[in-house]
């Protein structure tokens, strides 16, 4: 009993955003109003009251509760604020998205919220059974947000296969975990660690697990050959849904790679570093050629994801601390970068249900100067060319794979990131170098329009400063 | 004497926010914004010459040091400072600007973007040549690229898309090796600090391939044969001032990172590979010397002849060593350093001058073909003979700029062989064959249209900035002595960390 007072104070946030959640699915029946408006705004203070809490609970070290299951660390602190900041942009993107399009769902920001909280128990996992507690909330909420829009057959064909091929890699996974389990008797996942130690890496059914897990883990961070299901939930979710699709769960699924193969695996480090490095070539290429003849944006941008996260894994792969410090990086710039560019599509998605053509950027610098440059910005930070935040992402991952003995490995990422920035130079060339076809600017809640500006300029500011996230991330992963 | 001004970067910071001004001004206030431009880069120009005055000749050290922590946890840091390589590329970086923004002043089509395209593109250029942090060279050495590319693919001629996003994906390839390089030397070294890398002992194998990724970044901005072919697309493309500051200033930055980077970092390995370099820059002087006379368009002529120029620069950075285990006289390797160094300034005002020329007729004529231009002379006579002094600077005339360069690197390379100066002076009469062929075919003969019967001749303000340009390669032929001043000592100090094995040391 004394324990358990001791240990539940570490587990305030999540507790606090439970109970917020439920009630806040209760409240929402009785907001007056189509429009929901007051849902956002509360599932929003939820949001915020919770990054106070983890905040103020963040600790110094490594504490584990509720019998090892559960862990807080300086990590798991960082990771949850960059979530919840991400969700509460998203929900402000969002709310004005449904606005626009008169479609009112209170069930969006509720299902919001459990994902979150699907998130943050992900990412302060201690155990098999927690990673994958977390993992299916997060998954069964997204699969729901990606259904919400009923009527529309590519949203529901979108979330079928979503849900069906989430289903198989959640089977694997947890084929890996009882492999895991079978063998070692342990779910607790330092305990892990020093069976499958004494156990030695080269154990054929322990084998067999990790490549269930990695298979898993690649499922739901989206690396080539398990990336099936990203451009089709991408392009047939409504847009406002792809954007929280896009942003906050990629910072989730760094965490459950850390959690599963750093925390819980690393004896076998040999074995699951070769797995990755395949991966994540093939991910860096397939993304970067494929998204080169989309012509819907929010499928380039999800074959753009896919070949960030290839970029991302090789930071994890290096296997030290200033590696992983790196990754985690470039997953907070990353959901940063992909908020901030959904951002935009939805901008320019007014009136008409979805509007996200590739053309439909053409002439912007001469429509709205200022929102095509917000674009500039967020498309050169994709691609990695200074003074944005997204060089800093892809230097700090190539450094980290250097010092690892991988140079070969710098050279390939680099080249294919040359091959990525033809797409987003595309983007920018429709703004900048067409005349527009239309010349209406785009409308927005002023709100959003702050927003969105806020979101590419700091993308800026941590392009010309970024010491302090690069320490903080170094202090979070701190081993 | 010392002032207390953070003088290198208000150099890099002052066109800058410049240049956000004038963006925040907008096009409706055009003339206030001009006017403004022109402040922001005279101002920025005079900058420059208190930091030439400021300047010591007697050392090699870096001047003007300026530093502040930047990112604490990898050792990066806001490092600025200048020597004698940095010095004449930072002065001719400001004054040309000054020259572009005086020439862009016409410009109709989005003038405040224009303007400040350019005021950032010099700040950030003034970066490249400031940095003494690995890192910071490389923030501004890729920044550099974005109001490039819109500068080409916004003002630019019919092809400019393709023309623009080839040259950032050719520019962006190369530069990305460099960056695996310099990540790979701070593995060794601890260290972006430039000045340590020069420090660091590297085995041949890992200098070798450091050269190479170093390589494949500078030949391309150079650009060197066989990697040359975005400069031809982009010159032609870009609207006059983009092709001037690229010619002038981008191309430099090639040659800058030789000298800083290649040859003090891999000294063995510039050895090693110097027969390569010099093979390249023979095939760019002799071939690309021919393929610029069959050239129809003006633009593209000089584009072909900046190449061609350029190659001379390589030829003399990396005839030095050669030179000197061939005969055991140490002067020939700075005399091809300073013969580079020399050509590169001498062609950013050259080449530069001579872009502004093709402007001056295309704002008129609306054309860059040869055939459609003929007895220029007859109409514009003050341009003519500006344009003439120019033509004869590009052909290596004495008593011109273009001159001095490539007597030195003649003469350097003479030492070594006599049939790689025999190659080498190709260009002085492949040069002077298609400029003055151009020449004659433009300016000479019988007016051959209603075109160029009816030009008017240069107005007060293009006379200005051919004006300065004609004096600029005037004095630097007849008196160079000012730019050997400065840069002496700090060539001296590189060709001596050249000749010095780094090899296991």
């Amino acid at each position: 009993m004394n324990a358990l007072l001791i240990e539940l104070p570490l587990a305030w946030p999540e507790l606090a955003l439970l109970l917020l959640g439920s009630v806040l699915l209760v409240v929402d029946t009785m907001v007056p109003g189509e429009s929901r408006r007051a849902t956002c705004l509360l599932a929003q203070v939820a949001l915020v009251i919770v990054t106070v809490l983890v905040v103020a609970g963040a600790p110094a070290e490594t504490n584990l509760a509720f019998s090892g299951h559960f862990v807080s660390d300086p990590m798991a602190a960082a990771l949850k604020v960059a979530i919840l900041l991400v969700s509460v942009m998203a929900f402000s993107y969002a709310a004005d998205y449904f606005d626009e399009h008169g479609f009112f769902r209170g069930e969006f920001y509720i299902l919001g919220l459990f994902a979150v909280l699907g998130m943050m128990v992900l990412i302060s996992a201690h155990s098999l059974l927690t990673v994958y507690l977390g993992l299916e909330l997060l998954s069964l909420s997204l699969y729901s947000m990606v259904a919400l829009h009923r009527d529309s057959p590519s949203a529901s064909e979108a979330a079928m296969k979503y849900f069906v091929l989430g289903a198989l890699a959640s089977g694997m996974l947890l084929y890996g975990m009882s492999m895991l389990y079978g063998m070692t008797g342990t779910l607790e996942l330092s305990a892990l660690s020093r069976a499958v130690a004494d156990l030695g890496g080269n154990n054929i059914v322990l084998v067999f697990g990790l490549v269930f897990i990695v298979v898993g883990t690649a499922f739901k961070l989206g690396l080539v050959p398990f990336h099936m299901w990203v451009p089709d939930v991408y392009e047939g979710s409504p847009t406002a849904v792809t954007l929280f699709v896009s942003s906050a769960p990629k910072i989730a699924a760094f965490a459950m790679a850390m959690r599963l193969l750093v925390d819980g695996l690393w004896p076998m480090f040999p074995a699951w570093e070769g797995m990755l490095i395949v991966l994540s070539v093939l991910s860096m290429a397939a993304g970067n050629v494929i998204a080169i003849s989309q012509s819907n944006i929010k499928r380039m941008l999800a074959y753009s994801t896919i070949a960030h996260v290839g970029f991302l894994v090789l930071g994890i792969l290096s296997g030290t601390a200033t590696g992983y410090a790196g990754a985690m990086f470039y997953a907070i710039v990353y959901a940063f970068m992909s908020l901030g560019s959904f951002g935009m599509v939805m901008l320019l998605s007014r009136r008409q249900w979805e509007h996200d053509r590739l053309d439909d950027f053409q002439g912007l610098a001469r429509r709205s100067p200022w929102f095509a440059l917000m674009m500039l910005i967020l498309m050169f930070s994709m691609a990695g060319v200074p003074p944005f935040a997204g060089f800093w992402a892809k230097w700090f991952v190539i450094k980290e794979v250097i010092a690892a003995g991988h140079a070969w490995l710098a050279a390939v990422a680099v080249v294919f990131s040359v091959v990525g920035a033809y797409y987003y130079l595309r983007i920018i060339k429709l703004m900048y170098f067409d005349e527009p076809v239309a010349m209406a600017a785009p409308r927005a809640a002023p709100g959003v329009r702050i927003l969105l500006s806020a979101n590419a300029l700091a993308l800026f500011v941590v392009g010309v400063l970024p010491g302090a996230l690069m320490a903080l991330c170094i202090r979070a992963v701190g081993m | 004497m010392g002032t207390s001004l953070p003088l290198l970067s208000l150099l890099v910071w002052v066109p800058v926010l410049g240049g956000v001004t004038l963006l925040w001004l907008g096009d409706a206030r055009a003339p206030a914004v001009r006017r403004l431009a022109l402040a922001v880069s005279i101002v920025t120009f005079a900058l420059s010459l208190v930091a030439y005055r400021e300047f010591q000749l007697d050392t090699y050290e870096m001047q003007l040091q300026e530093f502040s922590v930047w990112i604490p946890a990898f050792n990066i840091n806001y490092h600025l400072g200048i020597d004698g390589i940095a010095l004449p590329l930072i002065l001719l970086t400001t004054f040309m600007t000054v020259l572009v923004v005086i020439a862009g002043w016409d410009v109709e089509q989005r003038p405040s973007q224009y303007l400040a395209a350019f005021l950032i593109l010099e700040g950030l250029m003034n970066g490249v040549f400031a940095s003494v942090d690995a890192i910071l060279f490389y923030f501004f050495w890729e920044a550099m690229l974005i109001p490039m590319f819109l500068i080409i693919g916004v003002w630019g001629g019919p092809r400019r898309v393709y023309a623009t996003i080839k040259f950032f994906l050719y520019t962006f390839l190369g530069s990305v090796f460099m960056l695996v390089a310099l990540l790979y030397l701070y593995g060794q070294a601890g260290s972006f600090n430039i000045l340590d890398l020069h420090r660091l002992p590297l085995p041949l194998l890992a200098q070798e391939l450091i050269f190479v990724a170093f390589l494949l970044a500078f030949s391309v901005k150079v650009p060197m044969w066989p990697v040359h072919t975005w400069l031809p697309d982009a010159h032609v493309e870009a609207p006059t001032g983009g092709s001037v500051i690229l010619a002038a200033i981008l191309l430099k930055m090639g040659g800058y990172g030789f000298l800083r980077f290649s040859l003090p970092i891999a000294p063995d390995a510039s050895v090693a590979l110097a027969n390569l370099m010099i093979v390249l820059s023979l095939i760019a002087i002799a071939y690309i010397g021919f393929v610029a006379l069959v050239q129809l368009d003006m633009k593209k002529l000089i584009a072909y002849s900046s190449i061609s120029h350029m190659g001379f620069v390589t030829l003399g950075f990396f005839i030095g060593v050669p030179a000197l285990l061939a005969t055991g006289r140490p002067d020939a390797g700075v005399m091809g350093l300073e013969g580079g160094m020399m050509q590169m300034i001498s062609h950013g005002f050259i080449s530069g001058a001579l872009f502004l020329c093709v402007g001056v007729m295309y704002d008129r004529v609306h054309s860059r073909e040869i055939a459609d231009y003929g007895g220029v002379a007859n109409t514009m006579p003050k341009f003519a003979a500006l344009m003439m002094l120019f033509a004869m600077a590009n052909s290596g005339l004495p008593g011109t700029s273009g001159f001095v360069g490539e007597f030195l690197v003649i003469l350097a390379s003479f030492q070594l062989s006599p049939w790689i100066a025999f190659g080498a002076a190709t260009i002085l009469i492949l040069g002077a064959a298609y400029t003055l062929w151009m020449y004659k075919r433009v300016v000479f003969g019988d007016v051959a249209n209603d075109a160029v019967a009816a030009l008017q001749d240069v107005n007060a303000r293009e006379f200005v900035f051919l004006a300065l340009l004609a004096v600029a390669v005037l004095a630097f032929g007849l008196w160079p002595a000012p730019i050997f001043d400065v840069m002496h000592p700090t060539m001296e100090h590189l060709f001596e960390q050249v000749t010095i094995s780094k090899v296991g040391g």
